[in-house]
C-alpha cells in the first residue's frame, strides 16, 4: 500500500470516527447510585481537612503529655526523698551550661 | 422554581448533598459520552463516569465558578479517562493477525473503490476501535481530542493540564504512531 493511501486511509478512518460519535445513553438510576455513594460524605475542603488532622493529633498529644507528666512526677517524688537541687534549679543549670562553659574558659 | 447551578453548588457546599444529584441528572449524558470514547465495556465505562462524579463532589470546594461548571466536569472527566487508559495500557491488542472477516472486508474494499466505502458501516468502526486501542495513553488521547472532536491545541491543553508545546509535541508523535499501526495493517495484509 503506497503511502499516499496510508494517509487516505487515516483521513477516512478519522472520519468514520467523526461521524459515528459515541451514544450519551445513561443507565437508570444512575444518579441513584452516585447519590447512595456519596449519601453522608461531607465535601471535603482545606480548613475541613487541617481540623481534622488536628482532631487527629490532639489524643496523641494527650497521650503524651500524661506520660511525661507522670514520669515527672514519680521522678519528682524520688527526689524530694533524697533533697538535692530542686527541678528549677536544675533546668537553669542545663539551659545555661552553655554560657557557664564560656565562661569558665574566658577566665 | 428550578435552581440555577451556582445555587446547587452552593447549597452542596453548605451541606445540602441532595443539590447535587440535578447535576448528575444534567451533566451525566456528556460524562458517559466522554468515557465512551476511551473505553468499550459497559461495566469500565459506568466505573469511570462513577469516579469522575464521586472526585467532582469531594473536589467541589476548588470550583471558583470563574468558568461554567460544564469545562471545570469536563477537564476532570478527560483526566480521569487519562488515568484509566494508562491503568489499562497492558491490555492494548498486540497484533492485527486476528482482523475480523468484514474488517478485512471493507479494507479490502478502501483499496479498491475508496470512493464507494461507507463510514457508518460497522467494520469501519471496529476497525478505528482497533488502531485506538493500539495506541499509546497519550496518543489515544490527544488523536481523540484533536483529531475526531475536533478541538483546538489551547483547549487540549486547558482539559489535560499539558503545556501547549507538550500537546504539539504530543500531536506530533500520535500522528505518526498511528501512521506506524496503519502501516503495520497494510503490512500484514497486503506484503
Amino acid at each position: 500500500m503506497s503511502s499516499m493511501k496510508l494517509v487516505d486511509l487515516e483521513k477516512k478512518l478519522i472520519a468514520v470516527a467523526r461521524a459515528n460519535p459515541p451514544s450519551d445513553r445513561v443507565p437508570l438510576a444512575f444518579e441513584k447510585r452516585i447519590m447512595a455513594l456519596i449519601k453522608g460524605r461531607p465535601v471535603q475542603d482545606a480548613w475541613a481537612v487541617w481540623a481534622r488532622a488536628l482532631w487527629y493529633a490532639a489524643a496523641p498529644c494527650v497521650a503524651v503529655m500524661l506520660l511525661f507528666s507522670g514520669w515527672a512526677f514519680v521522678e519528682s517524688a524520688k527526689t524530694n526523698q533524697t533533697p538535692t537541687v530542686d527541678l528549677a534549679q536544675q533546668l537553669d543549670n542545663t539551659l545555661l551550661a552553655a554560657v557557664d562553659q564560656n565562661n569558665d574558659a574566658s577566665r | 422554581m428550578e435552581r440555577t447551578e451556582a445555587e446547587l453548588i452552593a447549597a452542596v457546599l453548605k451541606g445540602d448533598a441532595a443539590s447535587f444529584e440535578p447535576l448528575i441528572e444534567k451533566y451525566s449524558p456528556r460524562v458517559f459520552a466522554t468515557a465512551r470514547r476511551y473505553a468499550r465495556r459497559e461495566s469500565e465505562i459506568e466505573d469511570i463516569v462513577q469516579e469522575v462524579w464521586l472526585k467532582a463532589y469531594q473536589k467541589l470546594g476548588s470550583f471558583r465558578g470563574e468558568a461554567p461548571f460544564e469545562h471545570w466536569l469536563m477537564r476532570l472527566a478527560v483526566r480521569t479517562c487519562y488515568d484509566f487508559l494508562r491503568s489499562h495500557q497492558r491490555n492494548r491488542e498486540s497484533a492485527f493477525s486476528d482482523l475480523s472477516e468484514p474488517e478485512d472486508d471493507w479494507l479490502e474494499r478502501f483499496i479498491h473503490q475508496p470512493g464507494a466505502i461507507k463510514e457508518d458501516a460497522d467494520a469501519a468502526q471496529q476497525l478505528v476501535q482497533r488502531v485506538l486501542q493500539q495506541l499509546s495513553p497519550p496518543a489515544r488521547l490527544v488523536i481523540t481530542l484533536l483529531e475526531i472532536e475536533d478541538r483546538s491545541v489551547k483547549e487540549i491543553s486547558r482539559l489535560t493540564g499539558w503545556s501547549v508545546p507538550l500537546v504539539k509535541v504530543r500531536a506530533f508523535r500520535a500522528r505518526a504512531e498511528m501512521r506506524k499501526i496503519l502501516a503495520k495493517i497494510a503490512k500484514d495484509k497486503y506484503l
